[in-house]
C-alpha cells in the first residue's frame, strides 16, 4: 500500500510533513486506477474529499490540532447514513435516498480529522457473506478479481485492500467485518456490543449489530477503534464507559497469557490450508510467551441455527419501514397495502427477502416459542460456555473463515452453502464480545488468511495484544 | 332506564389511552404539543428515518408509574416491546409498546357511586402519527389521497385496561370521568376527549341476566365523547341481542362507531387476527424501580378524587355522592377545613354548592367559618349572611367588621317581638281579618305584615323568626 499507514499519515499531516491533500489524491489516483475492477464503492467522494483534505492541510497551517485521524482517507460502509449523501445499502428500495443527519461514528472520525472518500459497497442491508447481494453488483476481491471479497462488509475490506483508503469502517452482525478481512488479508475488527455507537448504522439486526474498523495492520485498527469507541447518549445500548486505550497497550506482548483454541471450530468442517495457519498463529503465539491449549465451547455448534432465527426476526421488523410512505422508493398501488407490497417487492432483492420472511416466520404465533425464543435461550448457553472457556483463559483463537476466498457465483446457489461461511464469526455476536481478524498466511491457492482472537466483553485491550504479536509473526515469515 | 331489555345484563370493559403531557416525545427530544403544523415537531428518531434509535424519556416513565400508582396498581419491572403492523402513520411499521412486562399491573378504580372497577393493566406505550383522508368517506378505503402527520408520533401514551367490570353506559361514562380526574389530579395528562389526549375503545357483551359466563365481545372504535361512549355501548349491547333474539350471534371483531348514523360497523380491514408477533424491544434497557422510586411516587400523590370525596362525606355526614360536586369543583379542601375548625357542615355544603360557585375569591377559611357561626348562632339572617360572604369574596376582610359596617345585627327575639307587637297595634283591621282569615287568605295577608317588619327593622329581622312570632300571636 503506497499510501502507508493511518498512524503515520496522521503523524506527518499533524506535523505538517506531509500533505493530507496529497494522500487523497494519491487515494484517488489508486481507485482510479483499479476501482473499475474491483468495484469497492457505491459512490466515491473525490471532490468533498480534496476539500476536506485542503481544509485539514489550512488548519495544521494555523498551527491547529486536526486531530488523531488528521488527513487519513477513511471509506465507510454504505449502511452508514451521512448527512445529505446517498446511503443506500446497496439495495433498490433506499436508492437516492439522503439522510438528514450524520452516524454518530461519521461525526466522530470527521471531529478527528478523518477524510470520508466514499461509500462502499456491501451485501443489501448487510445480509450476505460475499457482497454478491447488492443490488448493485458484486464487488471482487483485490487479490484475485475472480473471487468474493466476501461480506458483507466486501467493499471496505476491498478498498484497503487496494489502498483506495488507509482505513473503513463496516459493520458486523454474523461476521460481516472479520470474515471480509480474512478474505482481502486485513486486519477487522468487531468490538464488544455496545463499545461502538450504532446510532446512525442502518439497523439489520438490533441485538447483534457493531461497527468496527478495518486497516492494513493492527495498530491501525486500534487508532480508529479508539476514535469511534465510548458511550453515545443516542443509542441506549451504548456502554456507560469511554473508550478505551488500546494503542499504548499495543508492545505489551503475550508473556503468561493464556490462549485458547476452540475445538469445536478448529476441526470439521474447516479447509486444511486454514487449519495450518492457526496452529502456526497458535505456535507464534507460544514462542511469545504465551500458554496455548485447546478450549472447548460447546453450545457454539448450535451458533448458526441460533443466528440464522435471532437476525432474521430482528431484521423482518428493521426493515418493515421500508414500505414507500416517507423516503426511499415507492412503487404505487390501488391502496396502501398494494403500494407497501409492490415497493416491497420491487425493491427489495431475493436474500432480503427470504431473511424477512424467515424472521417473520420464526416470530409468529404459535412459533415463537420454538423458534424465536428457542433460539435466545440458546444464546444464554453460549454465553455461559464462553463464560466458563474465559475462567481458563484469557483469550481464544479460531479461524476467520472456514476458507479462503471462493469464486463468484460458487456459493449462490444454496443459501444455507452460503449461510456456513460464518460458523466462526457468528457466536461473538450472539455472545455480544469482542473478536478481531488478522492476516495470517496464505491458503493453498495464495489467497489471504485471517486468524480470529476472541476475548472477553471489553476485553479489546487484551485481543489487540494478542493481535499484534500474531502480526508481528505473520510478517516475519 | 335500563340499557338493555330485561333479562339480559350488558357487560363492558373499557381501553383508555391517555396521552401524558411530558415537555418531550417517549423516545426523542421532539415537543410533545398539540396543534403545531404538520410535521414541524419531528426527527429522524420519531420518523424511524433509517439508522435511528430511542432514548426512553425519563419523565414519561414517571408519570406512568404514578398514574399506575394512583390506580393502585404494582409497579413492575417492566420491558418494552415491538409490535408489528403496517400501516401509514406507523413511521417504522412497529409500535414500541409493553407486552408482557407492563409497568403497572392489578389495580383498581372506584366510582363515585362506590363500584370498584378492576385494572388488569396501565402500560407505556407510543402514539402513532396521524392520517387524513381526502374524498372519499373521509376514511382510508377509497380515499383520493392521504395526508400524514408525524408531530403526534412517538408522544407518550398509558394504556389503562379494565376488567369486564361495567355493567351500563352510565358506568362507563362514571369510569371514564373518574379516570380523567385522577389523571388531571395528579397532573401527567390533560384528558382531552376533543383533542385526542383521552381515547376510548368499549368491549361489548351481553349474558342472561344472573349469567356468569362471558359471551363474545367487540371492541368498539371511534368514540370521540362521553355520550357517544353512552350511545355506542348501548346500541352494542342491543345489536348483540338482536342478534341472539334471531337465534344468531355476534362474530368476535374490531367495529367503528357511525357517529353520523348512530350505529357500529365492521371494520373493513381484514386485520382481525391480527398477528403483531410481539418480541421484546432490542434497542432499550428493561426498567427496574426501585422501592425508593416507588416511595418516592407514593408520596408524591396528592389526596385523589375518591378518597377526597370520602374525606369530605365523612366529616360533613353525607354520602360520598353528595360530596362529589365540590370535589370535583375542586372546592372541598377549604370545605374540609372549614368543617373541621367548626363550622356547621350543613350551612358549609349549602354555601359552597350555591353561594361559592366562582370560588372563594378573597376569603379565607377562617373568615368563612366564622361567618358561618355568625348565622348559626342566629346574629345575622340568611339574606345578610350571603350579602356579607359576597364582600368577603369580592374584598376580604373580616366577617364582624362587615357586618357592623352595614348595620347588620340580626334582632334580639324581644326586640323582635316588639317590634310585631307594634305593628299589630298599628294595623288593627288587617290583623282581625288575619285571625279570622282561613289558612290561604292568612298566608296572602302575612306578606303585608311581614312586609311592614322588614321596612321597619330595614331587613335585619330573621324571616323564620318573624313569620314564627306572628303565628304565635295568631293562635
Amino acid at each position: 500500500m503506497t499510501i502507508g499507514s493511518a498512524f503515520d499519515i496522521a503523524a506527518q499531516v499533524r506535523a505538517g510533513t506531509r500533505s493530507a491533500r496529497s494522500v487523497v489524491d494519491e487515494c484517488l489516483a489508486a481507485i482510479d486506477a483499479r476501482e473499475r475492477e474491483v468495484h469497492a464503492f457505491n459512490l466515491v467522494l473525490a471532490d468533498r474529499a480534496r476539500s476536506a483534505a485542503d481544509v485539514i492541510d489550512a488548519r495544521v497551517a494555523r498551527g491547529e490540532d486536526p486531530g488523531p485521524l488528521a488527513g487519513v482517507p477513511i471509506a465507510l460502509k454504505d449502511n452508514l447514513c451521512t448527512r445529505g449523501l446517498p446511503t443506500t445499502c446497496s439495495s433498490r428500495i433506499l436508492e437516492g435516498w439522503r439522510p438528514p443527519y450524520d452516524a454518530s461514528v461519521v461525526q466522530r472520525i470527521v471531529a478527528a480529522g478523518g477524510i470520508v472518500v466514499g461509500k462502499t459497497n456491501l451485501d443489501e442491508f448487510a445480509m450476505g457473506s460475499s457482497t454478491e447481494n447488492s443490488a448493485f453488483g458484486p464487488t471482487r476481491n483485490p487479490h484475485d478479481l475472480s473471487k468474493v471479497p466476501g461480506g458483507s462488509s466486501g467493499g471496505s475490506a476491498a478498498a484497503v485492500a487496494a489502498g483506495f483508503a488507509a482505513l473503513a469502517l463496516g459493520s458486523d452482525t454474523g461476521g460481516s467485518i472479520r470474515q471480509p478481512a480474512a478474505l482481502c488479508g486485513v486486519v477487522g475488527v468487531k468490538p464488544t456490543y455496545g463499545l461502538v455507537s450504532r446510532y446512525g448504522l442502518i439497523a439489520f439486526a438490533s441485538s447483534l449489530d457493531q461497527i468496527g474498523p478495518f486497516a492494513a495492520n493492527v495498530r491501525d485498527a486500534a487508532l480508529l477503534l479508539e476514535v469511534i469507541a465510548g458511550h453515545d447518549v443516542m443509542d441506549s445500548t451504548s456502554i456507560p464507559q469511554a473508550s478505551p486505550s488500546l494503542v499504548s497497550v499495543l508492545d505489551d506482548g503475550v508473556d503468561g497469557l493464556r490462549v485458547g483454541i476452540i475445538e469445536e471450530l478448529s476441526g470439521e468442517g474447516i479447509a486444511p490450508d486454514v487449519l495450518a495457519q492457526l496452529h502456526a498463529a497458535a505456535t507464534a503465539l507460544e514462542k511469545a510467551g504465551a500458554v496455548v491449549e485447546t478450549a472447548s465451547v460447546p453450545a457454539t455448534i448450535y451458533g448458526l441455527s441460533a443466528y440464522y432465527l435471532i437476525a432474521p426476526a430482528e431484521a423482518s421488523s428493521n426493515l418493515a419501514r421500508y414500505d414507500g410512505v416517507r423516503y426511499g422508493n415507492r412503487v404505487d398501488g390501488a391502496s396502501t397495502t398494494e403500494m407497501m407490497e409492490a415497493t416491497r417487492t420491487a425493491g427489495f432483492g431475493a436474500e432480503v427477502k427470504r431473511r424477512i420472511m424467515l424472521g417473520t416466520y420464526a416470530l409468529s404465533a404459535g412459533y415463537y416459542d420454538a423458534y424465536y425464543g428457542k433460539a435466545q435461550r440458546v444464546r444464554t448457553l453460549i454465553i455461559r460456555d464462553f463464560a466458563r472457556a474465559y475462567e481458563r483463559f484469557d483469550v481464544l483463537l479460531s479461524p476467520t473463515s472456514p476458507t479462503t476466498a471462493f469464486a463468484l457465483g460458487a456459493k449462490t446457489a444454496d443459501p444455507l452453502t452460503m449461510y456456513l461461511n460464518d460458523v466462526c464469526t457468528i457466536p461473538s455476536n450472539l455472545a455480544g464480545q469482542p473478536a478481531m481478524s488478522v492476516p495470517f498466511g496464505v491458503g493453498d491457492d495464495g489467497m489471504p488468511i485471517g486468524v480470529q482472537v476472541l476475548a472477553p466483553l471489553q476485553g479489546e485491550a487484551t485481543m489487540f495484544r494478542a493481535a499484534a504479536v500474531l502480526e508481528a509473526a505473520a510478517g516475519a515469515r | 332506564m335500563s340499557d338493555v331489555p330485561e333479562g339480559w345484563e350488558l357487560v363492558s370493559g373499557l381501553e383508555v389511552h391517555c396521552e401524558l403531557a411530558t415537555k418531550t416525545k417517549l423516545f426523542c427530544g421532539c415537543r410533545n404539543r398539540f396543534g403545531d403544523d404538520a410535521n414541524t415537531n419531528v426527527c429522524p428518531v420519531c420518523l424511524g428515518l433509517p439508522g435511528s434509535l430511542p432514548v426512553l424519556n425519563g419523565e414519561a416513565v414517571e408519570y406512568a408509574m404514578k398514574l399506575g400508582r394512583a390506580l393502585h396498581c404494582t409497579v413492575n419491572s417492566a420491558e418494552f416491546a415491538r409490535k408489528n403492523y403496517f400501516y401509514p402513520d406507523m413511521p417504522r411499521d412497529y409500535q414500541v409498546t409493553q407486552f408482557d412486562r407492563p409497568t403497572n399491573t392489578m389495580g383498581y378504580l372506584d366510582l363515585p357511586s362506590g363500584k370498584r372497577i378492576g385494572i388488569v393493566r396501565a402500560h407505556i406505550e407510543e402514539d402513532t402519527g396521524k392520517t387524513s383522508h381526502a374524498g372519499g368517506d373521509g376514511r382510508i378505503h377509497g380515499a383520493e389521497y392521504s395526508l400524514v402527520d408525524y408531530n403526534r408520533a412517538g408522544v407518550p401514551l398509558v394504556e389503562i385496561v379494565s376488567e369486564p367490570d361495567i355493567r351500563s353506559a352510565d358506568e362507563a361514562k362514571a369510569y371514564v370521568d373518574e379516570l380523567r380526574k385522577i389523571v388531571l389530579a395528579i397532573g401527567v395528562s390533560d384528558a382531552k376527549m376533543e383533542e385526542g389526549s383521552m381515547r376510548v375503545d368499549a368491549n361489548v357483551s351481553v349474558r342472561p341476566m344472573g349469567s356468569s359466563e362471558f359471551r363474545t365481545r367487540c371492541e368498539i372504535k371511534n368514540i370521540n365523547s362521553l355520550s357517544s361512549l353512552e350511545r355506542a355501548i348501548r346500541y352494542e349491547a342491543n345489536r348483540h341481542i338482536g342478534l341472539y333474539d334471531a337465534g344468531e350471534r355476534p362474530h368476535q371483531e374490531t367495529r367503528h362507531w357511525d357517529e353520523d348514523n348512530q350505529r357500529t360497523r365492521a371494520g373493513r380491514s381484514k386485520e382481525n387476527s391480527e398477528d403483531y408477533r410481539y418480541f421484546p424491544e432490542p434497542d432499550l434497557l428493561p426498567l427496574e424501580p426501585s422501592a425508593a422510586d416507588i416511595a418516592r411516587i407514593d408520596a408524591s400523590l396528592p389526596l385523589l378524587p375518591a378518597a377526597r370525596r370520602d374525606r369530605l362525606a365523612e366529616v360533613a355526614v353525607v354520602n360520598a355522592d353528595r360530596a362529589a360536586l365540590i370535589v370535583d369543583r375542586g372546592q372541598d379542601e377549604f370545605a374540609f377545613e372549614a368543617i373541621v375548625a367548626g363550622a356547621d357542615p350543613a350551612r358549609v355544603l349549602v354555601h359552597i354548592e350555591q353561594n361559592l360557585k366562582d370560588g372563594f375569591g378573597a376569603m379565607g377559611v377562617d373568615e368563612f367559618v366564622r361567618l358561618v357561626a355568625m348565622e348559626t348562632q342566629g346574629k345575622l339572617s340568611a339574606t345578610q349572611t350571603k350579602q356579607v360572604l359576597a364582600e368577603l369574596v369580592a374584598a376580604g376582610g373580616s366577617p364582624e367588621a362587615i357586618a357592623k359596617a352595614r348595620g347588620f345585627e340580626a334582632m334580639e327575639s324581644s326586640d323582635l317581638a316588639a317590634i310585631v307587637d307594634k305593628i299589630i297595634a298599628e294595623n288593627p283591621d288587617d290583623w282581625q281579618r288575619f285571625v279570622e282569615a282561613d289558612e290561604t287568605d292568612a298566608n296572602k295577608i302575612y306578606k303585608f305584615f311581614a312586609g311592614l317588619v322588614m321596612k321597619s327593622t330595614q331587613g335585619k329581622a330573621d324571616g323564620k323568626a318573624v313569620r314564627d312570632i306572628f303565628m304565635q300571636r295568631r293562635a
